[in-house]
């Protein structure tokens, strides 16, 4: 009889086993082509084969010997820290006093931002453009950030309000009992505890600034701005390299790096952090 | 509550009897209101700033005729250009497809998000494991997900292309719809399934054994005790996904750059914009994208009810 459970919950695992293989697989399988493609050699990058016949590196010495892409990673790597930074100060400040305090316009700056996340961001572009240009702000880093912190304002602020309701706010009271101003709970008491959420939104809004297209290349036009899915896409027409496919898989290797290093060091914080703003028990 | 807190902490002694009239506020309530405003103030500055002229400027260049290869040109048409764009058929091709591909997408996107969110949630092994790589779909780079497709699909290059006989793919409409809806639904059922993982938490466990005691099939029990409960939750998800995938742009510019009508209209208003620099019609067709946007929003947020995200305040007392 212990046999029959023992084979029972056995049998389960293996099936569990070989769904969650089918999953990985699922997941994983564009990303290692594209890898696999990045080490193939320029005489081998056309074979068809899913596995390098013959490793070779020299794409990757390609994409780093020209500025084309150094100063896209450079432009990429600037323009989504600045913009995370920025849009997560804002944000946390928003978002504490939507959880926490009484205050006439709360509700309709949680619904402007919400109209902001549904935004069709295409909308923007023909009046950023135009206003840009007059601006002197079109092809510059400034005029990627403030549409970037624009967009993840929101993606921001549902976050950290699901977060910060959450918190312990008995500690909070208790310092304004002795004697704490507001302001003074919110910087001794609150922010501390609040790390975790806003480390969590950073790294949200990080994948965001990192994977925007249209507003990279609309809003550039040169590798002054340009940021690294956008110089890829240049890549392909006028490039100088032999077959841009192996630049682009290297190129596209190196820019994937980061996201898959944060889901593996975060995994549970991001999957926290998606779902804590769409569903409020 | 923290109405009548303000009324007895209020200046009571000067106005004895206030009814309906408001009440002066007690010093710690305006300082919370005044802390309030100042802590909002960045974020509401930099959304209106960045959204709000620019949406009011886009209605005004959409009335105008404004190309920038012809700029002496300029002039106010009025609708001239909504006609113009109404009565285009690359303009209604590219609605119909940005419609169909993101009916499309999102419906696969929810049947496949279930079973992921049902794998995710139920797994007795290696629940890490499947997490972590579902992510990588979500945090890729669409662009570069985009062009692994593309190198797959590519006759000679492609592993798939290969499997398939060395079809071109990418060169003929239907085909070339299929790839890019592949490539959405891959990249994004993740996002998908990790939106109704959050609702499948919601469901209590107790009440599934109740209902296998009572002799109901797995499949009934989904239906009649887990949708129900997890309806907040698959609506959130649907308008969320719904209203991205009507902005696809990224994976078509990669894979067919809109060539063979599969163009969206994104790509449509981008093509218009940046390669014609016909800042007219391209606003034009920025301002009809912002109006279907809010009508399929407006269709989504009747179904929510009160469900819509937002509209829960509770919590913050």
């Amino acid at each position: 009889m212990a046999g029959i459970g023992g084979a029972e919950t056995t049998g389960k695992k293996v099936g569990w086993g070989l769904l969650n293989a089918v999953v990985v697989i699922y997941a994983l399988f564009p990303v290692l082509w594209i890898v696999s493609l990045s080490f193939k050699s320029s005489a081998t990058l056309a074979d068809g084969n899913f596995i390098p016949r013959e490793w070779s590196l020299e794409n990757y010495q390609n994409i780093f010997s020209t500025s084309e892409f150094t100063r896209a990673l450079i432009n990429s790597i600037g323009i989504a820290i600045i913009a995370t930074a920025i849009a997560v100060v804002f944000g946390t400040m928003a978002a504490y006093a939507i959880a926490r305090l009484d205050f006439p316009g709360k509700n309709l700056l949680v619904g402007v931002s919400l109209l902001i996340a549904m935004f069709p961001q295409v909308s923007l572009v023909s009046p950023l453009f135009e206003i840009e240009r007059s601006l002197g702000l079109f092809d510059t880093w400034p005029g990627l950030i403030l549409p970037y912190i624009t967009f993840a304002l929101p993606l921001a602020i549902y976050t950290l309000s699901a977060f910060f309701r959450e918190i312990p706010w008995e500690l909070e009271k208790a310092a304004k009992m002795d004697g704490a101003t507001p302001g003074q709970a919110f910087r001794r008491v609150i922010a501390p505890l609040a790390a975790p959420g806003v480390f969590t939104t950073a790294i949200l809004v990080f994948i965001f600034c990192w994977n925007d297209f249209l507003f990279a290349i609309s809003l550039t036009s040169t590798e002054q701005s340009r940021t690294v899915p956008v110089a890829l896409s240049f890549f392909t027409g006028s490039s100088q390299f032999e077959d841009p496919a192996g630049s682009i898989a290297a190129a596209a290797v190196v820019i994937t790096i980061p996201i898959i290093l944060f889901v593996l060091f975060f995994q549970r914080r991001i999957v926290a952090g998606l779902t804590s703003g769409a569903v409020k028990g | 509550m923290s109405q009548t807190t303000a009324e007895k902490t209020g200046t009571a002694p000067e106005e004895p009897v206030a009814p309906k009239k408001k009440v002066a506020l007690s010093e710690g309530k305006r300082a919370e209101r005044r802390l309030g405003w100042l802590l909002c103030a960045p974020a509401a500055i930099t959304m209106v700033a960045v959204t709000g002229w620019p949406i009011l400027y886009s209605i005004l260049l959409s009335m105008q005729r404004f190309d920038l290869k012809f700029p002496d040109r300029t002039e106010w048409i009025w609708f001239d250009n909504y006609v113009t764009v109404l009565s285009n058929p690359y303009w209604w091709n590219a609605v119909w497809v940005t419609v169909l591909l993101t009916v499309v997408t999102v419906a696969i996107e929810l049947v496949l998000g279930m079973a992921l969110a049902l794998i995710m949630h139920r797994a007795l092994v290696g629940r890490g494991i499947v997490r972590t790589t579902t992510l990588i779909p979500y945090g890729i780079v669409t662009v570069v997900a985009a062009f692994s497709w593309r190198f797959a699909w590519t006759p000679g290059t492609g592993y798939l292309a290969e499997a398939l006989g060395g079809e071109p793919v990418l060169t003929e409409k239907i085909p070339a719809l299929m790839v890019v809806g592949l490539a959405e639904i891959w990249k994004t059922t993740p996002f998908m399934a990790l939106l109704l993982m959050a609702g499948l938490a919601l469901v209590p466990d107790d009440l599934l054994k109740a209902a296998a005691m009572d002799g109901a099939s797995a499949w009934q029990r989904f239906i009649k005790i887990t949708v129900p409960i997890m309806k907040p939750a698959i609506l959130v998800a649907l308008l969320f996904r719904t209203l991205d995938a009507f902005r696809i742009f990224d994976n078509l510019f990669v894979l067919t750059a809109g060539s063979q009508g599969t163009s969206s209209v994104s790509m449509l208003t981008y093509n218009n914009l940046i390669k014609g620099l016909n800042l007219g019609i391209g606003s034009t067709m920025s301002v009809l994208i912002f109006i279907m946007v809010a009508i399929i929003a407006f269709v989504f947020i009747k179904l929510f009810g009160t469900a819509a995200p937002g509209s829960d305040d509770g919590g913050k007392r």
